[in-house]
C-alpha cells in the first residue's frame, strides 16, 4: 500500500468533507495533478462516501426508546435491592451464628470437645463461603480490555 | 441514549446485543460516576466504558458471527429502485463485515454516526491526525472489498 504523508491525508480528508479553504484547495489540486494514484484514491473514496452518506442505521422505533430508560431504571433499582438484601442477610446470619454459638457455649449437656468441633465447623464454613465470594468477585472484575483506550 | 445504542450497534452488529451492552454501560457509568472528570464530555467517558464492554463481549463470543444489521436508506424516495437500494445495502453490509473491527468502528463513527474528526479523536483517545489516517486507510479497504 502506498504510504501517504500526514499533510496529504489531512487535505484528502478535508476535501472529502468539502472543508478545504482556498489555499488548501489549490494545494490539493496540485497534489492531484502530480499524483495519479492520489487522484484515483480520491475519486474512489468520494464515490464510497457518496454511497455511505445515503445510508443510516435503522431507528428501532418509539416503543423501543420508551422502554430503554425504563429498563435501565429497573436494573438500577434491582441492583440496589440486591445490595440491601445481601447486607441484611449477612447481618441476620451473623446475629444467628452469634446467638447459636452463645447458646452452644451455655449448654451444659453438650460435651466440650463437641462444642469446639461445632465452632470449628461453623468458622470453616464461613471462611469457605467468604473465599468463594471473593473469588467470584475477583473474576468478575477481571477485564482484559480495562486498560485499552485506543 | 440513541448515540449509545447506535455506537454499540456499530461495534457488535446486532440489535439485541447493542441494546443490552449500551444499557450495561449506563449502569457501569452510574456505578463509577465518582471517577468521571466533569471537565471532560460525558459521552467520551461513557464511550470508553461501552467500547470495553463491547470488546469483551466480542472476545467472549468468538463463535458468534459478526454481521451488521439495521442499515437502511435515508431517503426511500430516492430515484433508485428498491431492488437497487437493497443491493447497495447488502454490498455495504458485506464489505463492512469483512473489515477488521478497528476499521469498521472508525467508518461507522464517521460515516454512519456523523461524528467530527475531533469527537472521534476524543472518543478513541488518539490524535486527530491518526483519526484521519485511520479513516483514509479504512475507507480504502472498504472500497477494495466493494469492488
Amino acid at each position: 500500500m502506498n504510504v501517504m504523508k500526514e499533510r496529504e491525508i489531512y487535505l484528502f480528508e478535508l476535501a472529502l468533507e468539502g472543508e478545504l479553504n482556498t489555499d488548501e484547495q489549490n494545494e490539493f489540486n496540485q497534489l492531484l495533478e502530480t499524483n495519479p494514484q492520489l487522484k484515483m484514491d480520491y475519486e474512489e473514496q468520494k464515490k464510497i462516501k457518496g454511497v455511505l452518506m445515503n445510508m443510516s442505521l435503522k431507528n428501532p422505533g418509539k416503543e423501543f426508546w420508551d422502554g430503554y430508560w425504563l429498563n435501565i431504571y429497573n436494573r438500577i433499582e434491582r441492583g440496589i435491592a440486591w445490595i440491601l438484601i445481601s447486607i441484611s442477610a449477612i447481618i441476620i446470619a451473623g446475629y444467628g451464628i452469634y446467638e447459636a454459638i452463645t447458646n452452644l457455649l451455655a449448654d451444659t449437656n453438650i460435651p466440650g470437645f463437641m462444642k469446639i468441633l461445632i465452632i470449628v465447623f461453623v468458622i470453616s464454613l464461613a471462611i469457605l463461603i467468604f473465599s468463594l465470594i471473593r473469588e467470584k468477585l475477583a473474576s468478575s472484575k477481571k477485564d482484559k480490555y480495562r486498560e485499552i483506550q485506543r | 441514549m440513541k448515540r449509545a445504542y447506535y455506537s454499540a450497534l456499530a461495534i457488535v452488529g446486532n440489535h439485541d446485543d447493542a441494546m443490552e451492552l449500551s444499557q450495561q454501560a449506563f449502569l457501569r457509568a452510574y456505578n463509577n460516576f465518582s471517577k468521571f472528570d466533569p471537565e471532560r464530555k460525558f459521552f467520551t467517558w461513557y464511550y470508553k466504558i461501552l467500547r470495553n464492554l463491547c470488546l469483551n463481549f466480542i472476545r467472549d463470543n468468538k463463535n458468534k458471527h459478526y454481521f451488521i444489521e439495521g442499515i437502511e436508506y435515508k431517503d426511500e424516495s430516492d430515484i433508485q429502485s428498491e431492488l437497487e437500494r437493497n443491493e447497495a445495502i447488502e454490498k455495504v453490509k458485506w464489505a463492512l463485515n469483512q473489515l477488521e473491527h478497528s476499521d469498521r468502528e472508525i467508518i461507522m463513527l464517521k460515516e454512519f454516526e456523523n461524528y467530527s474528526y475531533k469527537e472521534i479523536a476524543e472518543m478513541l483517545d488518539i490524535p486527530l491526525g491518526s483519526v484521519m489516517s485511520k479513516l483514509f486507510y479504512a475507507r480504502k479497504k472498504l472500497a477494495n472489498k466493494m469492488k
